[in-house]
């Protein structure tokens, strides 16, 4: 069969079984485009901007584990994909992205709308292709398909010349099959190495799960929790592993890292074995790595070789997928309780008392981790997936918010892209349109993708957007008051009006500006049919508990003050430091920790006298 | 850290090198040198790279090498009984009175004057990379004008195919491989 480039492009998403692409149009992809027509069962989203494309492609792929596709013209429309690319790429997203490129006899010459994209993104691609006759195109899709989502995902990209979207070629989905004798997507570990694996497992007195994202890709949650229980091991989850483990689960300590429990940073510190499934020891998982659990052996499971041995050497390492890895390894563990060692974590998980914000009396302001808390109480009986923008409300939202089920977070975690949110969140309502999709985002990164409003409004798809406004870039604010003397350099930031702003979309805006009216708001939103963008107008200077500072002892945490910042009326109560000697940082925070008590309005004029009180303290 | 040797069996296909310089960038491994050329298999190219890394170095930048779509097959040679060789044009400056001495060292190192005018000598050299630093050594008292190395290449010896280059097999999607020398990472 005859067919023209741009037509084979169709063909082969067709069979590649895709649904929906999220895409906007321009010279070099405009064969593409015009053939689209004559594709009616693959629906089309115009985006507002190409990286919303490539976000809602990720969020989509993130939400139903398929590949998602995004599609750009050459030039500006490809490079405004780059963010969102590098972004799949992080987090391990099976995305395809489809560019157009100038015609062949162009390329070189500084031709209009001309960008050597392969190059560009060779860095942020698992792998790309540049495709300049119609007769190679069925084969770069259907591999750049099955690159996209074997092995360890990853973004794939496909520039395709427009004279190849033009001219025609013979159409032969079989003969285009896979042709890559270099590719290896999954390795298998020998028998060898399982059963030193089981036997460090079946010696363990202290041993602890770190679970991570290759769970969920994997979908081997029930397998996990099975090997947990059979030897008694508490698990800890990365920022991306959360939902690979029900929140409910009695296994389920939390997640660690930077602005994990402290109670868990504790247990990795002490642990005697920490068992890796499918995470990779980032650097805001492991804070300094010279100190990073050096009383543990370390196993770690991933389907990645270049994983291994990166951050963290490991003494066992079972290189290949987690399911089969656990299948081989379950046999060979011996049933254990270590009620010695869940003592020794449960004694210092009382801390929860301090963690637990509802038991702190309502002071009148409003509180991202209370909005968060409350948003999970009042939407846990339904099915939902929230996603989570780049800042502080990232972080309360993966503390204050239980989430049950795979795929039910869906955030920026290695690369960390503000603006995220939104155009994720479109994406994952298109792969699960029969859930809630709630986006928790700030007021700073939601105003980078806030076109996309317009894209829910042409679609006529519901999200429920929950901006966390604090009028500030609230998580380098954070980083400004603990570690640059409280210089709040460009972080304050206005907005617009976010109600009018909905409203001017012809969509639904609220306000919420009190704890008691959470739950109104949310349940208006939830009954509104169309899109509802929600202000809540939050606490300016709260700060998210406890950290780990960039680079510092994984247990040496600045923790949450006893009584809780939260309190309207200050505390003399010092804060809970780390007993062993404090780098300067934390002596700065802790001189700084009485005036951080009483802080909110009255507590501005006592500001200033403790900072210059704070600073001698530091030299 | 000392140098390794790798062999790196890659597809024909354009862009390939590119893919692998900006690995080498991006994962900041350092290049010594590295060489390409083709092989006695169609659409298969050979590349030498030799990097200065630790021995868990060296096996974080080869299964990087591995992940590249596009790279069929990795040797580390740097422990196995080997053939390193280099070669160098080294163009010298040469008077009455040098003459002979130059002539005289490049007959130690059996390297051979391939270009001779009233003021210059040039002498081609072949050997190990070291060999080719020292004859550089001996030259620069008479006064180097030019110099230029090709970067090692290097070849398992005996009659093992341990450093051929594989064929160009296509791989069905769903077969997994195995991959011997990458499998155990442990330490
Ligand atoms: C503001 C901010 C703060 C953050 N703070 C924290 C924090 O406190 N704690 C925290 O944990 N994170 C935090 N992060 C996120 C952090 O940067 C990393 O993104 C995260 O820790 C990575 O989690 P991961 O290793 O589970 O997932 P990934 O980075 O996705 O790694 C998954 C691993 O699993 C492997 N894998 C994939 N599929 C399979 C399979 N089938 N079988 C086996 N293996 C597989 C992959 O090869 C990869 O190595 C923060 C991010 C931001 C933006
Ligand atoms: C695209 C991008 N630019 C800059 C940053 C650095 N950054 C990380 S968090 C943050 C502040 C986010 O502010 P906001 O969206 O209001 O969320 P908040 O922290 O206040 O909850 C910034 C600027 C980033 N992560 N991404
Ligand atoms: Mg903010």
């Amino acid at each position: 069969m005859k067919l023209t480039g741009a037509e084979i492009i169709w063909e082969c998403l067709q069979k590649e079984g895709v649904d929906v692409v999220f895409g906007y149009p321009g010279g070099a992809i405009l064969p593409t485009y015009d053939a689209m027509t004559k594709y009616p069962k693959i629906h089309h989203v115009l985006v507002r901007h190409e990286q919303g494309a490539t976000h809602m492609a990720d969020g989509y792929a993130r939400a139903s584990g398929k590949v998602g596709v995004a599609i750009a013209t050459s030039g500006p429309g490809a490079t405004n994909m780059v963010t969102g690319i590098a972004t799949a790429m992080m987090d391990s997203s099976p995305i395809v992205c489809i560019t157009g490129q100038v015609g062949s006899k162009a390329i070189g010459t500084d031709a209009f709308q001309e960008t050597d994209v392969t190059g560009v993104t060779l860095p942020i691609t698992k792998h790309n292709y540049l495709v300049t006759k119609p007769g190679d195109i069925a084969r770069a899709i259907r591999e750049a398909f099955y690159i996209a989502k074997s092995g360890r995902p990853g973004p794939v990209l496909v520039d395709i010349t427009k004279d190849a979207q033009q001219m025609t070629a013979e159409f032969d989905w079989e003969a285009a099959a896979p042709r890559l004798p270099g590719y290896r997507p999954s390795y298998h570990a020998p028998a060898s190495e399982f059963a030193r694996a089981a036997e460090l497992i079946n010696s363990a007195k202290r041993p602890l799960i770190l679970a991570g994202q290759g769970i969920l890709k994997s979908g081997t949650t029930a397998e996990v929790l099975k090997l947990a229980k059979s030897a008694g091991i508490p698990i800890t989850t990365t920022l991306l592993g959360i939902g690979a483990i029900p929140a409910s689960s009695e296994f389920n300590l939390g997640m660690m890292g930077m602005h994990g429990e402290a109670w868990v940073n504790q247990a990795i510190q002490q642990a005697d074995l920490l068992i890796a499934l499918g995470m990779r020891f980032d650097d805001r998982v492991t804070g300094n790595l010279k100190t990073y659990a050096l009383n543990a052996k370390k196993i770690h499971v991933d389907i990645d070789p270049t994983e291994i041995n990166k951050n963290v050497p490991v003494d066992v390492a079972l290189i290949g997928d987690l399911r089969e890895v656990l299948e081989l390894i379950q046999p060979q563990v011996k049933k254990a309780e270590h009620a010695e060692w869940w003592a020794t974590i449960n004694a210092s998980r009382g801390d929860a008392a301090v963690r637990d914000i509802q038991s702190l009396p309502d002071s009148g302001h409003l509180y991202a981790a209370h909005v968060i808390n409350d948003l999970w109480r009042l939407t846990q009986k339904r099915d939902t997936i929230v996603v989570t923008d780049v800042g502080q409300h990232q972080m309360w939202e993966a503390q204050y918010f239980r989430h049950e089920k795979p795929r039910s977070l869906i955030t920026s975690g290695g690369l960390g892209t503000m603006g995220f949110a939104l155009p994720a969140a479109i994406g994952a309502k298109f792969a699960c349109p029969d859930k809630d999709v709630w986006v928790v985002v700030g007021d700073g990164g939601f105003q980078m993708t806030s076109c996309e409003l317009a894209t829910c409004e042409q679609e006529g798809i519901k999200v429920n957007v929950a901006i966390i406004n604090n009028s500030f870039l609230g998580m380098v604010r954070q980083w400004q008051e603990f570690f640059y003397d409280k210089r709040y350099a460009a972080t304050p930031m206005t907005g617009p009006d976010f109600v009018k702003l909905a409203e001017a979309y012809r969509l639904k805006g609220l306000r919420c500006n009190k704890r008691s009216d959470v739950k109104s708001t949310v349940a208006q939103t939830l009954a509104a049919k169309e899109t509802v963008v929600i202000d809540f107008v939050v606490e300016k200077e709260d700060t998210v508990f406890p950290m780990v500072p960039a680079g510092a002892d994984l247990d040496k945490m600045i923790r949450r003050p006893k009584q809780d910042v939260m309190l309207e009326s200050g505390s003399d109560k010092d804060w809970e430091m780390p007993s062993s000697p404090l780098p300067n940082v934390f002596a700065e925070a802790k001189a700084e920790a009485t005036v951080l008590n009483g802080r909110g309005k009255a507590a501005k004029s006592a500001k200033k006298p403790a900072r210059k009180a704070a600073k001698p303290a530091r030299r | 850290m000392a140098k390794h040797t790798l062999i790196a069996y890659v597809e024909d296909v354009p862009g390939v090198l590119n893919r692998i310089a900006s690995l080498f960038r991006r994962r900041n491994f350092n290049i010594d040198s590295l060489t390409v050329g083709r092989t006695e298999q169609p659409g298969v190219s050979r590349l030498t790279v030799v990097v200065e890394a630790t021995e868990a170095g060296a096996r974080i930048v080869e299964a990087n090498l591995y992940k590249l779509v596009n790279v069929l097959r990795v040797d580390d040679l740097t422990h196995k009984p080997s053939l390193f060789r280099e070669l160098g044009l080294v163009k010298v400056k040469v008077t009455a009175q040098t003459r002979s001495q130059v002539l005289e060292l490049t007959e130690v190192f059996r390297a051979r004057v391939v270009d001779v005018d009233e003021a210059t000598l040039v002498i081609e050299v072949t050997g190990t990379p070291e060999k080719i630093g020292k004859f550089e050594m001996v030259m620069r008292p008479y006064g180097i004008v030019e110099i230029v190395r090709t970067g090692a290449v290097a070849m398992a010896r005996g009659h093992e195919l341990m450093s051929a280059a594989p064929p160009l097999v296509p791989t069905a999607p769903v077969a997994d491989h195995h991959h011997d020398s990458g499998l155990s990472m442990s330490v």
